[in-house]
């Protein structure tokens, strides 16, 4: 424990995890204000009820990605991976593609009856979880090969659905594209408060474990020793975060490095590596940069929906970053 | 859409134009892309020293996309030679700069340069996709890229590619520098090779072969990764013998693709990049865990 936390970096200012929190708080609620009231027409009510599913889309994404992603990082116990760069959410865009394409039926996260999704998640679930266990296992120790591997088969799945939606229609070019980049605004009410729903209660439930990843966090041995049954709690995290994912996915579409950046400038700003700070400081870090990054790309820069691709270069970059730091 | 037999194609005109000036062109830039981008791959892994990267995990590819974006930006009517240009002349200067970031890695595990490849070629994609949403370009982009697709490729098309030919046999020609060039610099340099000028002659060779295939025929994922390590695993190092095989399997691999994207959904066409992408990621995961498993044991 002393070891890992000499390798932060601590901030000149001196400040509490807790009145950290307050701060990113604060700040979070200013954007979402600003969000909300900038610029308002004068079709109120119309723009305010927009706004409000837009601004709960981007909360929900940024509490699944947040969670997700740094209970990702604590299990593998390496801080470059995250489920979007192991090719979670093009996994789940293939077998969704996959329902449709052998069931000759409309997409079912785009019309979607609740019972049907329910059931198809479960199936995509348990698939995700048991080819990353298998993932993991095979390829212990060389954290290079899993993330090679993680992102050919990104590659691998993605391919594949795009072939399948090519056989799919050929005519329908712009609907395979729009499902290409994330976007926060085309979601339906009923599928928003649905996600919502499900994404918090399998997020709390994460969250009330807190004390738990904190030994995980500590590595395999350690954790072992700890008295932790570590393949039991590995899976069903995995479970959850493939939950979290999932529906995310579903939801908006991928968003490959978003979590990546949170999760690491969390680490750095939380203070602690305690996960009741981390989760939090996580979370709020994600809605700062979405909702954040929204409003500077819509009335700084006057490029509304371009939002995704920038985190994706801004990730990327990033990324990159990270790996040479490293080695 | 009839069929072709020798007689018929001696005695009807209408078959005889259908078979000169689509079927045959289409079927020599196959065999002419797919053995110069499998050429291309061979020549970086060997400038890298390392079997796990290609033009498309390099950012070259990406780069040579970005320059056909700009040129499409700018000077619209650009004819395809000045496109090919400029494209390879971002290619090369992508490849250079990730050159460049490979340098600062001090220590070159295996999968390092590649992971730092892919990520510089996504990084260098969302440029290219910001620009194009921005300039409402992203349709015509998608159907010069992700095409891959040889469909619109017919006489008058495809002659381009003669050019890549010569290059891919220069570089058979010139493989013993390369494959003294991949025992190092300090190596090459102690036995007498200009070390920079063979680099410098791979790397423009790289540009102008991933130039020119992103104009004519669109980006060939995975081809110039998978197809010399299958030779080498096959026959071994020795690049002189190994270089015919890889050009021949290149272009056999690519018109195999091209013929299973015409025939699984008949009437409709698959571009070959796109089975090629499903069949090039399987073969890469089969090496990738075949390669840890040499490296344990």
């Amino acid at each position: 424990m002393q070891k890992v936390k000499h390798n932060f970096k601590q901030p000149s200012i001196k400040l509490s995890p807790k009145q950290r929190v307050g701060l990113l708080l604060m700040l979070s609620l200013l954007v979402m204000i600003l969000f909300m009231t900038i610029n308002l027409g004068n079709n109120l009510h119309y723009i305010l009820i927009r706004r409000g599913y837009i601004l709960f889309t981007m909360i929900i994404v940024a509490f699944a990605a947040s969670i997700a992603t740094v209970l990702f990082q604590s299990i593998t116990n390496n801080r470059i991976l995250t489920p979007s760069l192991m090719g979670f959410e093009a996994l789940f865009i293939l077998i969704q593609t996959m329902i449709v394409f052998f069931y000759n039926d409309t997409p079912s996260y785009w019309v979607f009856s609740i019972i049907k999704f329910i059931g198809e998640s479960c199936l995509l679930v348990a698939f995700a979880v048991l080819l990353y266990r298998w993932l993991f296992s095979f390829v212990h120790f060389n954290i290079n090969l899993i993330l090679m591997v993680g992102i050919v088969l990104g590659t691998l799945f993605r391919s594949a659905a795009a072939l399948l939606q090519r056989l799919l229609d050929p005519n329908e070019f712009s609907v395979l594209q729009s499902r290409m980049f994330a976007t926060f605004t085309k979601a339906s009410p009923e599928l928003i408060w649905f996600s919502a729903i499900v994404i918090f209660f399998f997020g709390f439930i994460l969250w009330r474990k807190c004390h738990l990843f904190d030994v995980l966090a500590l590595g395999r041995n350690q954790a072992i020793n700890l008295g932790v049954d570590y393949r039991r709690t590995v899976t069903t995290t995995l479970l959850l975060i493939s939950i979290l994912v999932a529906v995310s996915t579903a939801l908006v579409g991928p968003l490959t490095f978003l979590g990546l950046m949170i999760a690491n400038l969390a680490y750095l700003i939380a203070g602690s590596n305690q996960h009741r700070y981390i989760l939090p400081v996580a979370f709020l870090l994600a809605m700062i940069a979405l909702i954040g990054g929204q409003l500077i790309l819509e009335y700084v820069l006057h490029m509304a929906g371009a939002l995704s691709i920038v985190l994706e270069f801004i990730g990327g970059i990033f990324f990159i970053y990270l790996v040479l730091k490293r080695f | 859409m009839s069929d072709i037999s020798p007689s018929s194609l001696w005695s009807n005109s209408h078959i005889r134009d259908i078979f000169f000036i689509s079927r045959v062109p289409r079927t020599i830039a196959l065999l002419l892309a797919g053995s110069a981008m499998s050429v291309a791959g061979l020549i970086m892994q060997l400038l890298t020293q390392n079997r796990f990267v290609e033009p498309s995990l390099a950012g070259t590819t990406q780069s040579a996309s970005l320059g056909l974006l700009i040129i499409m930006i700018f000077v619209p009517s650009a004819s395809i030679i000045t496109k090919m240009i400029v494209a390879s002349l971002f290619a090369m200067a992508g490849t250079v700069l990730f050159m460049l970031i490979l340098r600062k890695i001090v220590l070159k595990s295996a999968l390092i340069v590649p992971l730092v490849g892919i990520m510089f070629g996504s990084v260098i994609s969302a440029i290219t996709i910001f620009l194009a949403m921005h300039y409402d370009l992203l349709q015509s982009l998608g159907a010069w890229i992700g095409g891959g697709d040889f469909s619109s490729v017919i006489q008058g098309r495809y002659e381009l590619l003669w050019l890549v030919g010569l290059l891919t046999l220069f570089a058979c020609w010139v493989a013993d520098s390369f494959t003294v060039a991949a025992m190092g610099r300090e190596f090459s340099t102690n036995i007498g090779l200009n070390y920079r000028r063979v680099m410098l002659m791979g790397l423009s060779v790289i540009a102008v072969v991933s130039g020119i295939i992103i104009v004519v025929v669109g980006a060939l994922p995975f081809l110039g990764l998978i197809v010399p390590n299958l030779v080498s695993l096959m026959m071994g190092d020795n690049i002189r013998k190994t270089i015919p095989w890889v050009c021949l399997m290149g272009g056999g691999l690519v018109l195999l693709c091209d013929i299973i994207g015409r025939v699984i959904r008949y009437p409709f066409e698959i571009p070959a990049s796109t089975i090629l992408g499903v069949i090039g990621a399987v073969i890469f995961l089969f090496l990738l865990i075949n390669q840890s498993r040499y490296a344990k044991s």
